[in-house]
């Protein structure tokens, strides 16, 4: 639960923007259906409390007055009735709202998910992983409280309201206006009340948020404090931020104490000008002690609807904030483009070329410098340098993972930026030095849930890797669940999940970047029966961190500081004495003594 | 419920704020309850035909009778839930005080994120049974008995049957509010999964769209989504029973009145008057009936999150002074010697070292060279007790750590570590950070020395630089320069730096080796590195290999020896030779 509490997330700010409403709306469009069904089922629903206490006035009018014992029980009957229609109503109301705001945020979550799965590795490289998980869960969240609570819920309330006044004035025109004549004050109450309310609210959550990230701080960094002693005065300062965050909660305390007691004390000046007004008409026989019920009744069910009101400007504020990241998000075009018409490829042979190649992550800051060779269909071909020499943006270039700046890379002869980066995908496998495994079982990181892949390939697959020993030793075999990204498994029996993934996918371009974690002689002799499987009958490049592949590559490409300084064999490098001779020396010729030790 | 019992001291340091609010809160339902009986009085008199005036008085009495109750009720908000945030500070007061003597140990075993889960979901639960649970069931209780003694007064069989169905209501909310937390813990862990899943599936694009699994992700991310939305939905059936239920309650227990009660008026039993009471008196107790249900949950919850707040504040300090300690130790000369000395990190985990022996005489520059996971860190953290020795012994001055005050132990050592840890605060008081009070000429001087004058005269603000969040981030070189100035700026006689130079340049480096040598002339210091170039000038060399030392001597000795060490220093030659290379 790593929270991050940086500003972009904190600002909250109108509660309304006609903008962002009507391209959230846009989401409603597929539910229309539910959606005019709520607003009609809510006017309905709304004209039942006020009802009832018309319904009152009837009884006392009418029956208790006119001594009916009969019509008194059909009245109760019908009050009965009433309110059965109105819970029962009021249920699917609520159920069907609900699992429209359900669905919507549905559709939002999975349009989001799928556009940030398409983004190109530039937006991961720059953008934290956590944040970009706050925009698919957190974000829709509190977008979903505004579909299934915030708007339809004003709807009814505001029906609400309607249909009192509209009672109100039916039985008593000149009694509605005496008695509504506290309503300014409510709201003028309600609004100054939501205003303090989300200034104090600002102050809180900011004194949290300082709260919180100095814990999340000094927990972090914890040993820090011990070893300079500093325990005494690290907790003074605690008790100061913390001391700020009482006194701000402290604060708002006293809003909620004036507010509601005020909203009361409203409603009792409300029910003496019934009694001071109505009871005036009612000697003068101009009204009946009905209305004057009823009128007692219908005030009590006002009052609440417009309290609730601020609590449904807070909803459409977080809203509103989440929507506008939402949104900035699915207006991210950070796409590695595809052109309009791909080149077809039926099959590939494996031809690869770079001519000329340049290329920068940012800007002019070039970690390839004109970089061209060639490799011939079936060849492996090992990639050598030091740290930071560019072996690994040179494979990101390949799969277009990044496009280029200068020059041009074919396969076949063709430009991959013609074809379509999908397909050029399917040709090459990666296994990548740290392997990834996702949560599932053995069997689904190997086919990576592609149902060409069955599970006799998968099988078929893991054997000729060397996999299949320690898979078929676990309680489940091939089903045994992946827990933590493969926490229970070994280095190297990782190493060989991710041979056994790429195998299975069966590509004409392999490229390999090799582990350098030291596994134990066992292992590292299956690792290497595994590579060797790995690299027959296809174009193969490897970022060769084993004595082994240098040996037996067909070509080594030295890349050294962005650029190619030297190609060649194996001994024909060493001959130069050269910097592959150098780096030899470095990475290589230990394997080589422990080897023959 | 037990577990609420820790509770009882914060309870008793506010009873008399607490004791005022329950008086408040009789006040007030006392003022609530009169105001539908001068209803009741207004509606009888209006049927006998009283005059105006008296309506004008009872319209008065019902203003200053409500004015007098909401009075009553600002109170019990400023006593009461006043009290609960005061209590929460104090809890959280001495939950920080208690994790801070903790050892690294638990840090090391506890993640950040679950820590502060304890200190905001928690204590936040805790605090809502302190605040609200205490306030509204204290509440209740009062008002449900004013209440129901008036009405009974008025009419015993009104009241029997207006009340009847309220019971009902308290066990709804109960049940259903039990149903929804356990739906939402449902709907929690689906939340969780599909977090898990948008983390895993975006830290793995990589692969993702090197096999282009674009789709399936989406598929999958879809059909959790789908889940997640049914569970909602579980939920919802549920939860859109609470309020017609409430209306259902309620209506009935007002529609029997009514119709009860309107039989007894034609009879000439009872005034309109009372059905009126009657009804403002249902209305009074609907919400503490709804409350009763609230509150049992609460309740439970609470005691949930006080239970694990409990254990945590039941965590032994591992490390601390105990009755070996001899407290007219104050002060430290240097001399560091391991005896026999064996680690791991809990009995389940294999050792990290074993018999490891080696004695660094006072004022002498030791360094400590070997592979990634060799237990180089290990072995310097035990210096300043960051953890205590699974066997054997470490010795400083002759005497065993464990009898030197802790205090003034952690005073004399200066520890940069390896992973370069700084606080959101400015550059000075970070620097200062060890010192009782920031004294800028010890900042500058330990700042020169580490090389970081330069880089801080570049920034705009100087010394006064924010770091962190809402200020600049440091270069990992510049960070490791200001931990150093930070541990140099004590003053202390051992200086212990744990790789604190691997993301700074060679040149730089160079530099503030220099600068170090007349620095630590008096002072012990023990220097962690992989680089040759770092170690090669200090007295004594220990290289750790394999949970032991072995080979140890200086730069020119062990070059000589043909081992490890030499093998080592042959490949960095190379690499520097590449590095050259253009």
């Amino acid at each position: 639960m790593a929270q991050d509490y940086k500003a972009d997330d904190e600002v909250l700010g109108k509660a309304y923007d006609s903008k962002l409403m009507k391209r959230l709306l846009g989401y409603v469009k597929p539910y229309k259906k539910y959606m005019a069904f709520a607003i009609v089922l809510n006017i309905i629903v709304a004209a039942f409390g006020p009802l009832r206490a018309v319904l009152t006035k009837v009884a006392i009018d009418d029956n208790i007055k006119g001594k009916d014992y009969h019509g008194l029980l059909m009245v109760t009957l019908a009050m009965i009735g009433t309110l059965v229609f109105q819970a029962v109503m009021q249920y699917y109301l609520t159920y069907y709202t609900q699992l429209m705001g359900q669905r919507i945020i549905y559709d939002l979550r999975v349009k989001l998910f799928a556009h940030i799965e398409k983004l190109a590795l530039k937006y991961f490289d720059k953008t934290p992983i956590g944040r970009i998980v706050t925009r698919v869960t957190n974000d829709i969240e509190s977008l979903n409280e505004m579909f299934s609570s915030g708007i339809v819920n004003v709807f009814s309330d505001i029906f609400i309201v309607i249909w009192i006044l509209g009672f109100m004035f039916f039985m008593d025109w000149k009694l509605s206006l005496v008695t509504l004549s506290v309503f300014p004050f409510l709201i003028y109450g309600t609004f100054l009340f939501r205003k303090k309310v989300r200034d104090s609210y600002r102050d809180v959550r900011f004194h949290l948020a300082r709260l919180n990230s100095y814990m999340q701080e000094h927990v972090t960094g914890m040993g820090v404090v011990q070893i300079f002693n500093k325990e005494n005065e690290e907790l003074k300062r605690f008790s100061s931020i913390n001391a700020d965050y009482r006194k701000v909660n402290i604060d708002s305390i006293f809003y909620y104490a004036v507010f509601y007691p005020a909203v009361e004390f409203l409603s009792s000046i409300a029910l003496a000008l019934i009694i001071w007004y109505g009871g005036g008409e009612i000697i003068h026989n101009t009204m009946t002690i009905g209305v004057l019920f009823a009128f007692i009744q219908l005030i009590d069910q006002f009052f609440r609807p417009i309290r609730d009101l601020s609590d449904k400007y807070n909803i459409m504020q977080t809203a509103m904030a989440s929507s506008e990241r939402v949104f900035k998000l699915l207006d991210n075009n950070t796409f590695v483009k595809n052109p309009e018409v791909p080149v077809e490829l039926k099959k590939v042979e494996g031809k690869i070329e770079f001519r000329n190649v340049w290329f920068a992550y940012n800007g002019d800051d070039y970690v390839l410098k004109d970089i061209s060779f060639n490799i011939t269909p079936g060849q492996t071909v090992a990639i050598v340098g030091a740290t930071g020499a560019g072996k690994t943006s040179l494979i990101n270039i390949l799969t277009r993972f990044y496009d280029i700046n200068k020059g041009k890379i074919c396969l076949d002869g063709i430009d991959i930026k013609d074809m379509d980066k999908r397909e050029l995908r399917k040709f090459i496998s990666i296994v990548l030095q740290d392997v990834f495994l996702f949560s599932g079982t053995i069997k689904s990181n190997i086919s990576l849930n592609s149902p060409e892949i069955t599970d006799e390939k998968i099988i078929e697959a893991a054997k000729s890797v060397g996999a299949h020993k320690f898979i078929s030793q676990l309680p489940k075999e091939y089903d045994e669940e992946v827990k933590e990204k493969g926490a229970t498994l070994s280095v190297g029996q990782k190493q060989l999940l991710s041979f056994a993934r790429a195998l299975a996918y069966n590509p004409q371009i392999l490229i390999l970047d090799e582990a350098t974690s030291s596994v134990d002689t066992e292992t590292e002799i299956l690792i290497q029966r595994a590579i060797e499987k790995l690299l027959v009958d296809r174009t193969a490049i490897v970022i060769a961190h084993r004595l082994s592949t240098i040996q037996n590559a067909d070509q080594i490409i030295v890349m050294h500081k962005g650029e190619v300084r030297e190609i060649g064999k194996h001994q024909e490098l060493l001959a130069k004495r050269g910097i592959y001779y150098k780096l030899y020396q470095l990475q290589y010729k230990d394997q080589e003594v422990t080897r023959t030790a | 419920m037990k577990s609420l019992l820790t509770l009882k001291k914060y309870f008793i340091r506010y009873k008399s704020k607490l004791l005022w609010g329950v008086l408040f809160i009789l006040l007030s339902n006392l003022g609530t309850v009169y105001v539908p009986l001068f209803l009741k009085d207004s509606i009888n008199a209006l049927q006998k035909n009283v005059g105006y005036a008296a309506l004008v008085r009872y319209g008065i009495l019902i203003v200053a009778t409500s004015f007098l109750s909401g009075f009553f009720r600002f109170l019990i908000r400023e006593t009461i839930i006043v009290v609960s945030r005061e209590i929460e500070y104090d809890l959280r007061q001495d939950f920080w005080s208690h994790i801070q003597r903790l050892s690294l140990r638990y840090f090391q075993n506890n993640s950040t994120g679950n820590i502060m889960a304890h200190a905001t979901n928690d204590l936040n639960a805790v605090r809502t049974f302190v605040g609200p649970a205490v306030m509204y069931s204290t509440d209740t209780f009062v008002r449900l008995v004013m209440v129901i003694v008036i009405m009974v007064s008025l009419s015993i069989p009104l009241t029997i049957y207006s009340l009847l169905p309220l019971p009902v209501l308290s066990y709804l909310v109960y049940k259903l509010g039990k149903k929804i937390h356990i739906k939402y813990t449902y709907i929690q862990e689906k939340f969780s999964e599909l977090t898990t899943k948008a983390q895993e599936s975006f830290s793995g694009i990589r692969v993702i769209k090197s096999y282009v699994r674009e789709d399936n992700e989406i598929n999958e991310f879809q059909k959790l989504s789908h889940d997640y939305l049914l569970k909602n939905m579980d939920m919802v059936k549920i939860e859109s029973m609470f309020q017609p239920a409430l209306y259902l309650v309620t209506g009935i227990s007002i529609i029997l009145v009514i119709w009860l009660g309107g039989i007894q008026v034609i009879n000439g039993t009872m005034d309109l008057g009372e059905i009126s009471a009657f009804v403002i008196y249902l209305g009074l107790l609907i919400w503490p009936m709804i409350a009763i249900g609230w509150v049992v949950n609460l309740i439970q919850q609470a005691s949930a999150s006080m239970k694990r707040l409990n254990k945590m504040l039941s965590e032994k300090y591992e490390i601390q002074d105990s009755s070996i300690t001899d407290h007219s130790i104050d002060n430290v000369k240097g001399t560091i010697e391991f005896k026999n000395v064996s680690f791991r990190y809990s009995p389940e985990l294999p050792y990290v070292f074993k018999n490891i022996n080696l004695k660094i005489p006072a004022g002498m520059t030791a360094a400590i060279i070997g592979q990634t996971g060799a237990g180089k860190t290990t072995l310097v953290d035990l210096v300043p007790r960051l953890y205590d020795v699974t066997e054997g012994e470490v010795l400083i001055d002759g005497r065993n750590i464990k009898e030197i005050p802790l205090k003034t132990l952690r005073k004399h050592i200066g520890l940069v570590p390896q992973e370069t840890f700084l606080f959101s605060d400015t550059l000075a008081n970070n620097i200062a950070y060890g010192l009782k009070e920031t004294n800028m000429k010890t900042v500058a001087s330990s700042a020169e020395i580490a090389q970081l004058t330069k880089d801080i005269e570049s920034f705009p603000l100087g010394y006064e630089t924010m770091l962190g969040e809402r200020g600049i981030t440091l270069s990992g070189g510049q960070k490791q320069r200001t931990c150093l100035a930070r541990a140099l700026a004590i003053d202390p006689a051992i200086l212990i730096l744990d790789d604190s130079f691997s993301a700074v340049d060679t040149r730089t480096e160079e530099g503030i080796l220099k600068n170090l040598r007349t620095f630590m002339k008096e002072r012990t210091s023990i220097i962690i590195s992989h680089r040759i170039s770092t170690v090669k000038d200090a007295d004594l060399i220990f290289v750790l290999s394999e949970g032991r030392i072995a080979e140890q001597g200086t730069h020119e000795e062990l070059v000589r020896k043909q081992g490890i060490y030499s093998g080592l220093h042959y490949k960095q030659l190379l690499e520097k030779e590449l590095e050259e290379l253009s």
